[in-house]
């Protein structure tokens, strides 16, 4: 993998404070966060409220600017929405006085500027059925379950082929059955397309089918990236299987250690040499052990 | 047990017929030796006292009117088809010059906090003025009757609609405008595609509160200027003490103006959407 592929997307020193009410003091939401995703590449994102992980996803998505740092992709900074940055929103954000094959078309139309009507919604059809939604393109939002909005926002997604695609945690409002159902779903589409991606999440085994590399995130004010955890399980992953994976459990056991205990008290006490410019990269083993792959860390930062 | 729209439909007919019974009974005359004063005897002819008509010679009149609505006699002489013609007219006109204007502006108030702070207080000072009160300095300026007419339903139009549209474009949910901003959608595309269907419904909302509060001051209105229009009309007949006339036009201006709202109240169903 070249240098331009590895850091597809590169975040330096990037840190977002929001002004304080009345002349108060400035609430800095996190600072000093470091980290590249590689093309192709599926991160996610863990830590508890109040992190700033939405804020983050909103930079990558140029909603939002941050204080201090930059974002790049492609070696450029990004400084505004663009179709190159796709974005399911955690409330599908579908238009509600459009139809299901509207919302779609309505997207791909936007991408495609020169495509005729014709094209369009046979691309757009191509992507509904992806997710499994033939048969209620002519149904409104409101008429749809939870479960098939959130599957159309994914179509609409994945329908502009964005370069990344950015979720902010896209099954929040689900239910658990239909959660994993589109699970399932999200990973057979993403291994078909190969799609960068972005994702925040608080469900621990949903980082783990989806993921290759997550980001655990210290408790804020001041939120730092603490650890990327390495998910060294094979794929292709589903979620039956992927549990019985020898690696599964130590991953899984390290990462709620993280957000029950150590996410409270990383940021006040950091482990010597912790550096939030390079924090640690580990993979825990099913050997018991977090052994950390990044060079610039050479004290353990943690030992479960 | 009937259906709720039965039974309701049911009680409406019990309570008419109650009223009208109460009514006719309350306008036919009693035997009395009560003094005749002559205002009396001009309203009601000799040696009677003066009453309000009861429903059925309300029902006659209607008959009568309503066979022939479009007949014209003359200036002071026209059906109540022509004059309710002149009215719904005047007001269609003044509302639709007023939604031209204030769903512009209305729109720029929304999207802009500027131009809403900057507008805020002429909006403010203007909106509370009675439309009838701009009647002089209409007929000075205009000096047409029947335009300034039309120019007292635009200005009371305009309040609701601008007040809506630019709450209506204002509180458009922001996961809207950033699917559109991560489309990348223009300002112009954005407005016609995302913000106003968003918006519509709020907007709809106003223009059926501007045209309700137009068909309440058309009358006023008409019965200052003059010459044509029901309001025009039932101040005519009252001067012609012809109060049958005058209740069957209160009738009249009700059934009109619940058609007016009903027709915005239909069309609204076609932008109405379920969030």
């Amino acid at each position: 993998m070249t240098t331009a592929d590895s850091r597809f997307v590169q975040v330096d020193g990037l840190s977002r404070s929001f002004p304080g009410e009345r002349g108060g003091e400035a609430l800095t939401v996190f600072e000093q966060v470091n980290f590249a995703i590689a093309r192709g590449e599926f991160i996610c994102v863990i830590g508890h409220s109040g992190c700033g992980k939405s804020t983050i996803l909103n930079i990558l998505a140029g909603l939002d600017q941050p204080s201090q740092g930059v974002a790049l992709m492609e070696g450029r900074e990004i400084a505004g929405p663009s179709l190159d940055h796709g974005v399911i929103f955690q409330n599908h954000s579908l238009l509600p006085w459009q139809s299901t094959l509207q919302n779609v078309s309505f997207a791909v139309a936007a991408r495609h500027r020169d495509w005729s009507r014709a094209q369009i919604l046979a691309h757009s059809r191509q992507y509904l059925d992806l997710v499994g939604l033939n048969g209620v393109e002519d149904r409104r939002p409101s008429q749809l379950s939870g479960g098939m909005r959130q599957r159309v926002g994914i179509a609409r997604a994945f329908a502009i082929e964005p370069k990344l695609l950015l979720m902010d945690e896209p099954f929040g409002a689900l239910d658990a059955l239909t959660r994993g159902t589109i699970q399932d779903e999200l990973v057979r589409i993403c291994q078909q397309t190969t799609q960068t991606a972005f994702m925040i999440t608080h469900d621990v085994d949903e980082a783990m089918l989806l993921a290759d590399k997550i980001l655990l995130m210290t408790n804020g004010p001041k939120a730092r990236i603490a650890e990327i955890v390495e998910v060294s399980l094979p794929r292709p992953r589903s979620r039956s299987t992927v549990i019985f994976e020898p690696n599964y459990y130590p991953i899984r056991n390290h990462l709620v250690d993280f957000l029950v205990s150590r996410s409270k008290t990383f940021r006040d006490q950091p482990p010597t040499g912790y550096d939030p410019r390079h924090p640690p990269q580990v993979r825990p083993q099913a050997d018991g052990s977090a052994a950390p792959q990044h060079p610039a860390t050479s004290g353990a930062p943690h030992d479960p | 047990m009937r259906s709720l729209p039965v039974r309701a439909a049911l009680l409406s007919l019990v309570l008419l017929l109650v009223g009208a019974g109460l009514w006719e009974a309350a306008s036919t005359a009693p035997e009395s030796a009560e003094a005749v004063s002559e205002y009396d005897m001009l309203v009601a002819g000799a040696g009677e006292k003066a009453r309000v008509p009861g429903p059925s010679a309300v029902i006659a009149h209607a008959w009568a009117a309503l066979s022939d609505p479009f007949y014209d006699r003359g200036s002071n002489d026209k059906g109540i088809g022509i004059q309710l013609g002149y009215s719904v007219g005047r007001v269609l006109t003044g509302y639709l010059l007023a939604a031209l204007v204030a769903i512009p502006i209305g729109f720029v108030i929304g999207m802009s906090p500027l131009w809403q702070r900057a507008l805020d207080p002429f909006i403010q000072v203007l909106k509370p003025v009675s439309p009838l009160a701009w009647m002089p300095l209409a007929l000075f300026v205009i000096q047409d009757s029947a335009l300034s007419a039309i120019f007292v339903i635009f200005i009371c139009s305009i309040w609701p609609m601008l007040i809506n549209t630019a709450f209506g474009v204002a509180s458009v949910r922001r996961d809207y405008i950033n699917v559109a901003r991560t489309l990348e959608l223009g300002r112009l595309r954005t407005a016609l595609t995302v913000i106003l269907p968003a918006a519509a419904p709020t907007i709809f909302t106003g223009m059926r509160i501007s045209i309700s509060i137009a068909w309440l001051v058309i009358v006023a209105a008409e019965m200052l200027v003059g010459g044509t229009g029901i309001g025009y009309y039932v101040w005519n007949e009252w001067n012609n003490l012809n109060l049958t006339s005058v209740i069957f036009s209160i009738l009249m201006i009700g059934v009109v103006g619940m058609l007016l709202d009903r027709l915005l109240a239909g069309a609204a169903r076609f932008v109405q959407y379920v969030d």
